[in-house]
Protein backbone atom coordinates (compact mmCIF):
# COMPACT_ATOMS: atom_id res chain seq x y z
CA UNK A 1 0.00 0.00 0.00
CA UNK A 2 1.18 3.40 -0.69
CA UNK A 3 0.61 6.15 1.30
CA UNK A 4 1.02 9.73 1.59
CA UNK A 5 4.71 9.72 3.05
CA UNK A 6 6.13 7.61 -0.08
CA UNK A 7 5.19 9.59 -3.08
CA UNK A 8 7.63 9.94 -5.39
CA UNK A 9 8.37 13.36 -4.62
CA UNK A 10 9.49 12.44 -0.94
CA UNK A 11 11.47 9.36 -2.19
CA UNK A 12 14.72 11.35 -2.53
CA UNK A 13 14.12 12.28 1.35
CA UNK A 14 13.55 8.97 2.46
CA UNK A 15 16.02 7.20 0.80
CA UNK A 16 15.92 3.65 2.66
CA UNK A 17 13.34 1.02 1.88
CA UNK A 18 13.02 -1.86 3.96
CA UNK A 19 12.76 -4.77 2.14
CA UNK A 20 12.60 -8.73 2.95
CA UNK A 21 14.20 -10.88 0.20
CA UNK A 22 12.16 -13.79 -0.90
CA UNK A 23 14.45 -16.27 -0.34
CA UNK A 24 16.03 -16.09 3.46
CA UNK A 25 13.63 -13.20 5.00
CA UNK A 26 16.58 -11.11 5.92
CA UNK A 27 15.79 -7.11 6.01
CA UNK A 28 17.71 -5.18 3.52
CA UNK A 29 18.11 -1.21 3.48
CA UNK A 30 18.10 -0.02 -0.41
CA UNK A 31 18.79 2.65 -1.71
CA UNK A 32 16.60 3.76 -5.05
CA UNK A 33 19.29 3.14 -7.98
CA UNK A 34 20.50 -0.45 -5.75
CA UNK A 35 20.88 -3.43 -7.54
CA UNK A 36 17.78 -5.58 -6.34
CA UNK A 37 19.71 -8.49 -4.72
CA UNK A 38 19.82 -9.89 -1.42
CA UNK A 39 23.00 -9.19 0.48
CA UNK A 40 22.32 -12.32 2.43
CA UNK A 41 21.95 -14.61 0.36
CA UNK A 42 21.76 -12.96 -3.19
CA UNK A 43 18.28 -13.88 -3.89
CA UNK A 44 16.81 -11.71 -6.56
CA UNK A 45 13.24 -11.60 -5.36
CA UNK A 46 12.56 -8.75 -3.01
CA UNK A 47 9.12 -8.08 -1.36
CA UNK A 48 8.79 -4.57 0.28
CA UNK A 49 7.94 -4.46 4.16
CA UNK A 50 4.28 -3.27 5.32
CA UNK A 51 4.40 -0.02 6.23
CA UNK A 52 4.09 0.93 9.67
CA UNK A 53 0.61 3.17 9.34
CA UNK A 54 -2.04 2.54 11.74
CA UNK A 55 -5.17 0.24 11.11
CA UNK A 56 -7.94 0.55 13.30
CA UNK A 57 -9.99 -2.50 14.37
CA UNK A 58 -12.85 -3.40 16.05
CA UNK A 59 -11.81 -6.94 17.50
CA UNK A 60 -15.37 -8.54 17.40
CA UNK B 1 -44.28 -27.79 46.75
CA UNK B 2 -46.52 -30.75 46.52
CA UNK B 3 -46.80 -31.46 43.09
CA UNK B 4 -43.65 -32.96 41.47
CA UNK B 5 -43.30 -33.36 37.40
CA UNK B 6 -43.12 -37.50 37.07
CA UNK B 7 -41.19 -38.94 34.95
CA UNK B 8 -42.70 -41.78 32.90
CA UNK B 9 -41.45 -44.53 30.58
CA UNK B 10 -42.17 -41.98 27.44
CA UNK B 11 -43.46 -38.60 28.99
CA UNK B 12 -43.51 -36.17 31.54
CA UNK B 13 -46.46 -35.46 33.82
CA UNK B 14 -46.39 -31.96 34.76
CA UNK B 15 -48.75 -31.68 37.69
CA UNK B 16 -49.92 -28.15 37.69
CA UNK B 17 -51.76 -26.55 40.70
CA UNK B 18 -48.34 -24.41 41.67
CA UNK B 19 -48.99 -21.39 38.82
CA UNK B 20 -52.35 -20.98 39.94
CA UNK B 21 -51.34 -20.30 43.89
CA UNK B 22 -51.06 -16.96 44.60
CA UNK B 23 -47.69 -15.03 45.94
CA UNK B 24 -47.43 -14.75 49.43
CA UNK B 25 -44.70 -12.80 50.64
CA UNK B 26 -44.59 -14.31 54.21
CA UNK B 27 -44.44 -17.99 52.81
CA UNK B 28 -42.03 -17.08 50.55
CA UNK B 29 -39.35 -15.67 52.57
CA UNK B 30 -40.60 -18.62 55.18
CA UNK B 31 -39.92 -21.20 52.99
CA UNK B 32 -36.74 -19.76 50.56
CA UNK B 33 -33.32 -21.13 50.63
CA UNK B 34 -30.21 -21.10 49.59
CA UNK B 35 -27.77 -23.67 50.68
CA UNK B 36 -24.32 -23.56 49.01
CA UNK B 37 -23.09 -27.60 47.90
CA UNK B 38 -19.94 -26.88 46.35
CA UNK B 39 -17.59 -23.78 45.98
CA UNK B 40 -13.75 -23.31 44.09
CA UNK B 41 -12.31 -20.24 42.88
CA UNK B 42 -14.29 -20.50 39.81
CA UNK B 43 -17.04 -22.58 40.29
CA UNK B 44 -20.39 -22.34 42.76
CA UNK B 45 -22.80 -24.74 42.88
CA UNK B 46 -25.73 -23.77 45.40
CA UNK B 47 -29.68 -25.01 45.84
CA UNK B 48 -32.17 -22.43 45.42
CA UNK B 49 -35.30 -23.79 47.19
CA UNK B 50 -38.88 -22.53 47.18
CA UNK B 51 -38.65 -20.34 44.36
CA UNK B 52 -40.98 -19.94 40.98
CA UNK B 53 -39.00 -21.55 37.91
CA UNK B 54 -39.47 -18.00 36.27
CA UNK B 55 -36.96 -16.23 38.87
CA UNK B 56 -34.85 -19.07 38.51
CA UNK B 57 -34.74 -19.25 35.01
CA UNK B 58 -34.47 -15.26 34.40
CA UNK B 59 -31.60 -15.59 36.89
CA UNK B 60 -29.89 -18.01 34.36
CA UNK B 61 -31.03 -15.27 31.51
CA UNK B 62 -29.22 -12.04 33.03
CA UNK B 63 -25.70 -14.11 34.41
CA UNK B 64 -25.76 -15.30 31.02
CA UNK B 65 -26.10 -11.87 29.29
CA UNK B 66 -26.38 -9.18 31.67
CA UNK B 67 -23.58 -9.11 33.87
CA UNK B 68 -21.34 -7.30 32.07
CA UNK B 69 -17.20 -7.92 32.05
CA UNK B 70 -14.42 -6.04 30.41
CA UNK B 71 -13.03 -7.09 26.85
CA UNK B 72 -10.76 -5.78 24.34
CA UNK B 73 -12.94 -3.65 21.60
CA UNK B 74 -10.59 -1.58 19.72
CA UNK B 75 -7.07 -2.72 18.13
CA UNK B 76 -4.60 -0.31 16.60
CA UNK B 77 -2.40 -2.10 15.10
CA UNK B 78 0.87 -0.88 13.43
CA UNK B 79 2.83 -3.80 12.03
CA UNK B 80 1.68 -7.29 11.45
CA UNK B 81 3.69 -9.24 9.04
CA UNK B 82 2.60 -12.68 10.66
CA UNK B 83 0.58 -15.11 8.38
CA UNK B 84 -2.90 -14.29 10.39
CA UNK B 85 -4.55 -11.75 9.01
CA UNK B 86 -5.29 -8.03 10.60
CA UNK B 87 -9.01 -8.55 11.62
CA UNK B 88 -9.11 -12.16 12.71
CA UNK B 89 -6.02 -11.36 14.76
CA UNK B 90 -8.03 -8.50 15.91
CA UNK B 91 -11.16 -10.98 16.57
CA UNK B 92 -8.61 -13.33 18.76
CA UNK B 93 -7.33 -10.65 20.46
CA UNK B 94 -11.11 -9.76 21.39
CA UNK B 95 -11.90 -12.81 22.91
CA UNK B 96 -8.78 -12.90 25.26
CA UNK B 97 -10.48 -13.38 28.80
CA UNK B 98 -9.19 -10.23 31.09
CA UNK B 99 -8.72 -10.23 34.95
CA UNK B 100 -9.94 -6.61 35.88
CA UNK B 101 -12.64 -6.36 37.82
CA UNK B 102 -15.57 -4.64 35.77
CA UNK B 103 -17.04 -2.74 38.78
CA UNK B 104 -14.52 -0.92 39.34
CA UNK B 105 -14.61 0.59 35.76
CA UNK B 106 -17.65 2.47 33.75
CA UNK B 107 -19.42 2.03 30.91
CA UNK B 108 -18.13 3.88 27.84
CA UNK B 109 -20.85 6.66 26.91
CA UNK B 110 -19.55 7.62 23.62
CA UNK B 111 -18.12 4.64 21.92
CA UNK B 112 -15.99 7.31 19.93
CA UNK B 113 -14.69 9.43 23.15
CA UNK B 114 -10.96 9.32 24.37
CA UNK B 115 -10.25 6.26 26.49
CA UNK B 116 -9.77 7.29 30.17
CA UNK B 117 -8.86 5.86 33.39
CA UNK B 118 -12.36 5.06 34.56
CA UNK B 119 -13.67 3.65 31.23
CA UNK B 120 -10.65 2.17 29.56
CA UNK B 121 -7.74 -0.42 30.02
CA UNK B 122 -4.98 -0.34 27.30
CA UNK B 123 -2.61 -3.05 26.63
CA UNK B 124 0.18 -3.17 24.19
CA UNK B 125 1.85 -6.12 22.30
CA UNK B 126 5.43 -5.87 20.37
CA UNK B 127 6.95 -8.61 19.64
CA UNK B 128 9.14 -9.72 16.68
CA UNK B 129 10.85 -13.11 15.77
CA UNK B 130 14.29 -13.61 15.03
CA UNK B 131 16.26 -16.60 13.82
CA UNK B 132 17.78 -16.70 17.40
CA UNK B 133 14.10 -17.33 18.82
CA UNK B 134 13.60 -20.39 16.49
CA UNK B 135 17.24 -21.57 17.09
CA UNK B 136 16.28 -21.79 20.95
CA UNK B 137 12.75 -23.57 20.63
CA UNK B 138 14.47 -25.49 17.70
CA UNK B 139 15.20 -28.55 20.09
CA UNK B 140 11.71 -28.78 21.40
CA UNK B 141 10.18 -29.18 17.62
CA UNK B 142 8.70 -26.13 17.34
CA UNK B 143 8.66 -24.84 13.90
CA UNK B 144 7.48 -21.44 14.18
CA UNK B 145 7.84 -19.37 17.62
CA UNK B 146 4.37 -19.18 19.37
CA UNK B 147 3.25 -15.60 20.57
CA UNK B 148 1.47 -15.70 24.12
CA UNK B 149 -0.92 -13.70 26.19
CA UNK B 150 2.33 -13.26 28.55
CA UNK B 151 3.65 -11.17 25.72
CA UNK B 152 0.89 -8.26 26.04
CA UNK B 153 1.60 -6.01 28.49
CA UNK B 154 -0.64 -3.84 30.49
CA UNK B 155 -0.32 -0.19 30.04
CA UNK B 156 -1.30 2.15 32.83
CA UNK B 157 -3.93 5.51 32.03
CA UNK B 158 -3.91 8.33 34.42
CA UNK B 159 -3.97 7.00 38.00
CA UNK B 160 -4.72 3.59 36.89
CA UNK B 161 -0.78 2.61 38.05
CA UNK B 162 -1.39 3.42 41.51
CA UNK B 163 -4.88 1.63 42.04
CA UNK B 164 -4.26 -1.40 40.27
CA UNK B 165 -1.40 -3.64 39.68
CA UNK B 166 -0.38 -5.39 36.12
CA UNK B 167 -1.82 -8.33 38.43
CA UNK B 168 -5.77 -6.69 38.30
CA UNK B 169 -5.99 -6.06 35.36
CA UNK B 170 -3.96 -8.55 33.19
CA UNK B 171 -4.96 -11.43 31.05
CA UNK B 172 -6.36 -14.42 33.13
CA UNK B 173 -4.23 -17.11 31.75
CA UNK B 174 -0.30 -16.42 30.17
CA UNK B 175 -0.23 -19.32 27.79
CA UNK B 176 -3.59 -17.94 25.73
CA UNK B 177 -1.67 -18.95 22.22
CA UNK B 178 -2.48 -15.84 20.20
CA UNK B 179 -0.17 -16.42 16.85
CA UNK B 180 2.78 -18.61 15.52
CA UNK B 181 5.69 -16.19 13.64
CA UNK B 182 8.29 -17.30 11.18
CA UNK B 183 11.62 -15.50 11.49
CA UNK B 184 11.68 -11.80 10.25
CA UNK B 185 8.01 -11.57 11.28
CA UNK B 186 6.56 -8.94 13.56
CA UNK B 187 3.39 -7.62 15.30
CA UNK B 188 3.51 -3.94 17.20
CA UNK B 189 -0.31 -3.08 18.54
CA UNK B 190 -2.01 -1.59 20.96
CA UNK B 191 -5.46 -2.40 22.31
CA UNK B 192 -7.96 -0.89 24.28
CA UNK B 193 -10.46 -3.02 26.49
CA UNK B 194 -13.73 -1.77 27.51
CA UNK B 195 -16.78 -2.51 29.33
CA UNK B 196 -19.71 -4.65 28.08
CA UNK B 197 -22.37 -7.07 27.94
CA UNK B 198 -22.83 -10.13 26.74
CA UNK B 199 -25.99 -9.26 25.04
CA UNK B 200 -23.90 -7.08 22.55
CA UNK B 201 -20.85 -9.61 22.33
CA UNK B 202 -20.14 -13.16 23.76
CA UNK B 203 -16.19 -12.13 24.60
CA UNK B 204 -17.98 -9.72 27.76
CA UNK B 205 -18.84 -12.67 29.29
CA UNK B 206 -18.37 -13.02 32.71
CA UNK B 207 -19.27 -17.01 32.99
CA UNK B 208 -18.49 -19.90 30.94
CA UNK B 209 -22.09 -21.05 31.82
CA UNK B 210 -24.32 -20.89 34.16
CA UNK B 211 -27.75 -23.61 34.49
CA UNK B 212 -29.74 -24.98 36.72
CA UNK B 213 -31.52 -28.51 36.84
CA UNK B 214 -34.34 -29.65 39.39
CA UNK B 215 -33.60 -31.20 42.11
CA UNK B 216 -34.75 -35.20 41.11
CA UNK B 217 -36.41 -37.70 43.31
CA UNK B 218 -36.69 -41.22 43.31
CA UNK B 219 -39.15 -43.47 45.20
CA UNK B 220 -38.78 -47.06 45.36
CA UNK B 221 -42.52 -48.23 46.00
CA UNK B 222 -41.28 -51.98 46.33
CA UNK B 223 -38.76 -53.77 48.17
CA UNK B 224 -36.39 -54.47 45.68
CA UNK B 225 -33.80 -57.13 46.67
CA UNK B 226 -30.70 -59.70 45.55
CA UNK B 227 -30.07 -59.68 41.92
CA UNK B 228 -32.91 -56.40 41.02
CA UNK B 229 -31.01 -54.80 43.67
CA UNK B 230 -27.57 -54.86 41.70
CA UNK B 231 -29.34 -54.33 39.00
CA UNK B 232 -30.79 -50.99 40.01
CA UNK B 233 -27.94 -50.31 41.18
CA UNK B 234 -26.57 -50.22 37.50
CA UNK B 235 -29.23 -48.21 36.20
CA UNK B 236 -28.40 -44.75 38.16
CA UNK B 237 -25.22 -43.18 38.71
CA UNK B 238 -22.63 -44.04 40.93
CA UNK B 239 -23.74 -43.49 44.61
CA UNK B 240 -27.27 -42.53 43.96
CA UNK B 241 -28.64 -46.08 44.82
CA UNK B 242 -26.92 -47.99 48.11
CA UNK B 243 -27.40 -51.45 48.92
CA UNK B 244 -27.55 -52.73 52.42
CA UNK B 245 -27.69 -56.63 53.67
CA UNK B 246 -30.81 -57.49 55.71
CA UNK B 247 -30.45 -61.39 57.14
CA UNK B 248 -27.98 -61.85 53.70
CA UNK B 249 -30.57 -59.98 51.26
CA UNK B 250 -28.96 -57.06 49.66
CA UNK B 251 -31.82 -54.54 49.54
CA UNK B 252 -31.97 -51.31 47.52
CA UNK B 253 -32.15 -48.04 49.20
CA UNK B 254 -32.45 -44.70 47.49
CA UNK B 255 -28.78 -43.02 48.93
CA UNK B 256 -28.14 -39.38 47.05
CA UNK B 257 -31.22 -38.71 44.50
CA UNK B 258 -29.04 -35.57 44.00
CA UNK B 259 -26.44 -37.48 41.73
CA UNK B 260 -29.10 -38.92 39.42
CA UNK B 261 -28.35 -37.69 35.69
CA UNK B 262 -32.49 -38.41 35.11
CA UNK B 263 -31.55 -40.71 32.83
CA UNK B 264 -34.44 -43.11 32.98
CA UNK B 265 -32.10 -46.06 32.66
CA UNK B 266 -34.62 -48.57 34.98
CA UNK B 267 -37.36 -47.86 32.69
CA UNK B 268 -35.97 -50.44 30.36
CA UNK B 269 -36.66 -53.36 32.58
CA UNK B 270 -39.38 -55.01 33.19
CA UNK B 271 -38.87 -56.24 36.73
CA UNK B 272 -38.91 -52.75 37.84
CA UNK B 273 -42.51 -51.54 36.25
CA UNK B 274 -44.74 -50.03 38.83
CA UNK B 275 -41.71 -49.91 41.71
CA UNK B 276 -40.23 -46.92 41.05
CA UNK B 277 -40.96 -43.47 40.98
CA UNK B 278 -38.97 -40.58 39.28
CA UNK B 279 -39.82 -37.21 40.00
CA UNK B 280 -38.25 -33.52 39.71
CA UNK B 281 -38.90 -31.44 42.54
CA UNK B 282 -40.28 -28.48 40.95
CA UNK B 283 -39.38 -25.56 43.14
CA UNK B 284 -35.61 -26.80 44.05
CA UNK B 285 -33.28 -25.80 41.83
CA UNK B 286 -29.63 -26.80 41.68
CA UNK B 287 -27.61 -23.65 40.11
CA UNK B 288 -24.45 -24.19 38.81
CA UNK B 289 -22.12 -21.00 37.86
CA UNK B 290 -18.77 -21.47 36.52
CA UNK B 291 -16.70 -17.87 36.44
CA UNK B 292 -14.01 -17.26 33.28
CA UNK B 293 -12.23 -15.77 36.26
CA UNK B 294 -12.58 -12.31 36.43
CA UNK B 295 -14.96 -11.85 39.41
CA UNK B 296 -15.84 -14.87 41.73
CA UNK B 297 -19.00 -16.51 41.14
CA UNK B 298 -20.78 -15.67 44.08
CA UNK B 299 -20.51 -11.94 43.08
CA UNK B 300 -21.74 -12.88 39.63
CA UNK B 301 -25.14 -13.79 41.53
CA UNK B 302 -25.06 -11.07 43.32
CA UNK B 303 -24.90 -8.78 40.67
CA UNK B 304 -27.37 -10.55 38.92
CA UNK B 305 -29.79 -10.26 41.68
CA UNK B 306 -29.18 -6.50 41.46
CA UNK B 307 -29.87 -6.09 37.42
CA UNK B 308 -32.71 -8.19 38.21
CA UNK B 309 -34.00 -6.12 40.80
CA UNK B 310 -33.59 -3.11 38.64
CA UNK B 311 -35.45 -3.99 35.76
CA UNK B 312 -38.34 -5.02 38.07
CA UNK B 313 -38.33 -1.71 39.49
CA UNK B 314 -38.02 -0.37 35.78
CA UNK B 315 -41.03 -2.50 35.11
CA UNK B 316 -43.07 -1.39 37.74
CA UNK B 317 -42.44 2.09 37.59
CA UNK B 318 -43.46 1.83 34.10
CA UNK B 319 -46.37 0.14 34.92
CA UNK B 320 -47.22 3.11 37.01
CA UNK B 321 -46.87 5.56 35.15
CA UNK B 322 -49.17 4.11 32.30
CA UNK B 323 -52.14 3.65 34.51
CA UNK B 324 -51.99 7.59 35.62
CA UNK B 325 -51.95 8.53 31.96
Amino acid sequence: MITEAETPDDAPKKALIYIFCGACQAENEMKPKDPIRCRECGYRIMYKKRTKRLVVFNAR
Amino acid sequence: MDNPIIMNKYSIERTLGNEIKPYNYDEFVKNFKINIISRSDNDLEFDLVGIDVAVANSLRRVIISEVPSMAIEKVHIYQNTSYILDEILAHRLGLIPLKADPRQFKMKEDENSEPNEHDSLVYEMKIKCTKKDLDALAHKQFISFPVYAKHIKWLPLGNQKDIFTEKDVGIISDDILIAKLRPGQEIELKMFAVKGIPKDHAKFQSVCTAWYRMMPNIKLLDEIKGNDAVLLQSCFPKGVIGLKSVKGVLIAFVEDSRKDNSSRNVFRYKQFDNKILLSKIQDHFIFTIESVGAMDPSLIFLEALNILTRKVNSASESALNQTEI
